[in-house]
């Protein structure tokens, strides 16, 4: 195919690096020597430092405002351009002074590619190691990483070696590999455009061939269709849904599905004005479709194909970087924007600090301004979402907090189900019947109203030995009463259900509801099963109603772990069991439980008396 | 995609979030090929309406051909049109220099008509490569109630997510052609015939770049007749677009003092 230059497509860069090292020198230099300066611009920028009594600076012709050259320091992403032989540029000068990283993240998160300087002088500084590492949270995958001032170190071979391999495998701590490490002289020229006589050990790339090495990013076309939805117009005759497409395609005819409400219908057309009738569109395009029914939908929900769905949750793992002027607290509240669905969520964990110094990990119940870290997040709303490896468009998300954006953060679903299959259509065209015999007689005829004990707690916590103590003692008494585990329920009920996330998460739904027509039908369940997931167990209180009671089996890990009757834990740690409970995936312990039961305080005796008493109280017929 | 379209595409994506999330919404009108493209845009991004009123701050200092460009325009694209006016001079800060006085009346005007009809925003065709301090604004940039731009502090604005709510007293200018060049906006209308005043082409070997008030804008040596030539022109030229326009060059930071004051 002939590369027609004039059309190739524009590469967005991001210059990044630690205060001083010489992004600015850099930007002034690659457009004049690019040939783009505004005619007239040099000289004048130059006559200019003249008449203030001051060294002509590279950096004036990156800031030639008055703010910035009074403060001295670059505050904002500007948009440079400028061409090579190979294609056109925009460069986005970002700061690296550390109050504005915001605006380093404003113009880094829409980079195609980034370079980063270091100060060969000073060697690799706090600000180098912060961009790098935010770079790579916010997806910038090419990075190539300039050691400058060459100059200043009298252009040693020794020097830029230590440099670049203690960057590089800063880098590689990151999953980051740079294409590739540069000695220039920003100021002197060197390596910019030409190899310079300077340096003859380097035969690598220069500054400029560098940039041309890099490629423009391919849209996701092959990528799941994605189109958050904006908006639904009305202008005329049709009901047209809008949004961009973020990834794949789409095509007139094709079966769609809105998540998370669920609802399917086909595209009737897709619309456009001024622009004749398409029949498919891609990734990267703003369109328009009518459906082939009038289902209502709404902003915030996310178009795709039925077969290939987002995954659906209302709590996930994040990595994320802080911007807010306070820290980021755990059970804080701040609005999620992901897409275009906004609703308020919850900082349920913080799982660890990074100190981006040497990506070691802390515990810690902040983050504060300009770190970042990894977090539990709980919405209020079920979302739409994907891995943030799968998707990115529709795996990363904003917080904000009073009006302002203050943090953003990347999907991570380890140890989460989707809980897309678990959004139970209650189909709307079955009335219930009404039962002839009802509640009250039952409870008349048993002597005790039905209900569910739903026991959760972690392995090994005593779930299943007070569940069946507590049966025997019931029966005795002369209670209808059964224990639903994960013998009798795997065995035939869910024995087509495996142990991962989603799994676990459909046999705990399936239980709810048996346990809830047991209850319905004036039995006493208990349920025994870890259910560690609080979305589960809600789901399973809707199924009962007033008749669900959580008890909270409670045991500290490290008792269960002591105590380890199947040595179940001794093989999870080794890695043999994967995503087991409380070791490789989360247990969320219940805010409000009827009842608690402390196994690892009390002894085996009390506890059952506990239960016992819990019983009489609140199952026992009065009347 | 070609590069129009993306432009394009990022565009109405902006125009829309702006429509879906600000209650009070705007278009400001200044007849020339900026704010043309961007009300192309919005009847591209909502499919041949547009469905919030566009306005026109008037100066009565416009050339003349600019108002039968409006008057035309308003009626054959079916606008919800409003026309406001400008105070006059005597109204204006006096130690700024005189064209800049004559750009702040309309920073008078604009503020004006903002409290009159109570917008919480306001669409502007601005770009960034307009000026050097326009490369700083945001897509969605807040205003506080006296129409200050703080511009050492503004909203982060990453991964297509812009600052769309906003505590009470603030309006937010919204740029959907911000990430466009002058060159763009040619090939763009050329592209899709938009109707453009035809000041902008050589006449006696002079033509308009770009249109101001009739006292503080002159027009630049120009063989460029027609759209081809104007884009053969520009494809070449590196003098900046604004050169035409008295007041950026009478204090370095006046530009600056107007923006920070609610000028665009
Ligand atoms: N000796 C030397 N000085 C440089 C070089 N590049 C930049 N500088 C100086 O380093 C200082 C900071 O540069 P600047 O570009 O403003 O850094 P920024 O803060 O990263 O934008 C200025 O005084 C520059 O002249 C270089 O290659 N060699």
């Amino acid at each position: 195919m002939r590369q027609d230059k004039q059309d190739a497509r524009q590469l967005k860069i991001v210059i990044v690096g630690h205060v001083d090292h010489g992004k600015s020198t850099l930007v002034g230099r690659l457009i004049h020597e690019t040939g783009a300066l505004p005619e007239g611009r040099f000289e004048a920028i130059k006559a200019q430092s003249e008449r203030r009594g001051m060294p002509f600076e590279w950096a004036f012709l990156m800031d030639a405002i008055q703010a910035e050259r009074d403060q001295g320091i670059t505050i904002d992403t500007t948009q440079i351009r400028f061409r090579t032989e190979r294609r056109p540029y925009v460069i986005i000068d970002a700061p690296g002074h550390k109050e504005f990283l915001k605006n380093m993240v404003t113009g880094a998160a829409s980079a195609e590619a980034a370079l980063l300087l270091i100060d060969a002088h000073e060697g690799v500084q706090e600000q180098s190691r912060r961009h790098g590492y935010l770079l790579s949270l916010l997806g910038v995958r090419q990075v190539a990483v300039l050691v400058n001032k060459m100059d200043l170190v009298g252009y040693s071979a020794d020097r830029f070696g230590q440099v670049a391999e203690e960057y590089r495998a800063y880098l590689k701590g990151l999953g980051v590999e740079p294409s590739c490490i540069i000695p220039i002289s920003a100021r002197e020229g060197d390596n910019m455009t030409a190899h310079s006589g300077r340096m003859p050990w380097y035969q690598g790339p220069t500054a400029l061939q560098a940039l041309d090495g890099f490629e423009t990013l391919p849209r996701p076309f092959e990528r799941p269709l994605r189109m958050p939805v904006q908006d639904v117009y009305k202008f005329d005759q049709r009901r047209i849904i809008a949004g961009r497409i973020e990834s794949g395609s789409l095509e007139v005819g094709q079966e769609v599905i809105f998540s998370p409400s669920n609802k399917t219908a086909r595209i009737r057309s897709i619309e456009a004005w001024q622009a004749g009738t398409p029949e498919t569109v891609r990734a990267g395009q703003s369109v328009g479709v009518t459906l082939d029914e009038q289902i209502f939908v709404e902003r915030g929900e996310v178009m795709s194909h039925v077969a290939d769905a987002p995954q659906e949750t209302n709590v996930f793992k994040a990595r994320l970087f802080w911007l807010g002027r306070n820290a980021l607290e755990q059970g804080a509240r701040y609005t999620l924007k992901l897409g275009t669905l906004e609703t308020e969520v919850t900082v349920e964990a913080i799982e660890r600090v990074i100190d981006t110094d040497d990506l070691s990990a802390k515990a810690a119940t902040r983050i504060e301004r300009n770190g970042a870290g990894e977090v539990v997040l709980r919405t209020r709303r079920l979302l739409a979402l994907d891995e943030h490896e799968e998707n990115p468009a529709t795996g990363r998300f904003v917080l904000v907090e009073n009006h302002m954006p203050v943090g953003g953060g990347i999907v991570s679903m380890e140890g989460y189900p989707d809980q897309r299959h678990l959004v139970t259509v209650r189909s709307t065209n079955i009335t219930a019947v009404g039962h002839a015999v009802t509640r009250e007689a039952r409870t008349a005829r048993n002597g005790h109203k039905g209900g569910v004990l739903w026991f959760t707690g972690l392995s090994g916590a005593g779930k299943s030995t007070l569940a069946l103590a507590l049966e025997r003692e019931l029966f005795a008494k002369g209670y209808l009463v059964y224990v639903l585990d994960g013998d009798n329920v795997r065995g035939g009920l869910n024995k087509d259900l495996g142990f991962g996330p989603e799994a676990r998460a459909e046999n705990i739904r399936r239980i709810g509801e048996v346990a809830a027509l047991f209850a319905d039908a004036g039995f006493l369940v208990i349920s025994s099963f870890i259910s560690p997931y609080r979305a589960d167990r809600e789901r399973a209180k809707e199924a009962a109603g007033a008749a669900f009671h959580e008890i909270y089996v409670k045991a500290s890990l490290e008792a269960c772990e002591d105590r380890d009757p199947k040595g179940l834990y001794r093989r999870a740690r080794q890695g043999e069991i994967a995503e087991f409970t409380g070791i490789s995936s989360p247990y969320e312990p219940p805010e409000a439980a009827e009842l608690v039961v402390p196994t690892d305080e009390l002894p085996v005796e009390e506890c059952l008396g506990m239960l016992m008493r819990y019983v009489g109280e609140r199952f026992q017929n009065t009347r | 995609m070609d590069h129009l379209d993306e432009l394009e595409a990022e565009s109405i994506f902006i125009l829309r979030e702006a429509f879906a999330k600000l209650d009070k919404l705007a278009i400001l009108w200044s007849l020339g090929k900026d704010s043309n493209v961007v009300l192309w845009l919005c009847r591209k991004a909502f499919f041949g309406h547009v469905p919030f009123p566009v306005m026109h701050v008037d100066t009565e200092r416009k050339f003349p051909e600019m108002y039968a460009f409006r008057d035309r325009y308003a009626k054959e694209w079916n606008l919800n049109f409003i026309r406001e006016l400008c105070p006059p001079i005597e109204a204006t800060d006096p130690t700024l220099p005189p064209a800049g006085r004559s750009a702040a009346r309309k920073t008078l005007g604009l503020r004006a008509a903002i409290e009159k009809h109570g917008f919480e925003g306001l669409i502007l065709g601005i770009r960034r490569d307009e000026e050097a301090i326009r490369a700083k604004e945001r897509y969605f940039s807040p205003r506080d109630e006296t129409g200050q731009w703080n511009l050492k502090d503004q909203p982060p604005e990453f991964w297509n997510q812009y600052m769309t709510s906003f505590p009470e007293g603030t309006h937010v200018r919204v740029h959907p052609i911000l990430h466009w060049t002058e060159l763009d906006i040619w090939k763009y209308t050329k592209r899709e015939n938009i109707p453009l005043i035809d000041l902008y082409f050589s006449k006696n070997g002079k033509r308009y770049r770009s249109l101001g008030d009739k006292d503080i804008t002159s027009p630049i040596e120009s063989e460029a007749a027609d759209i081809d030539a104007v884009i053969a022109e520009l494809e070449t030229t590196r003098t900046p677009e604004r050169a035409g326009r008295a007041m950026d060059h009478e204090a370095e930071d006046s530009f600056e003092r107007l923006r920070a004051a609610g000028y665009m």
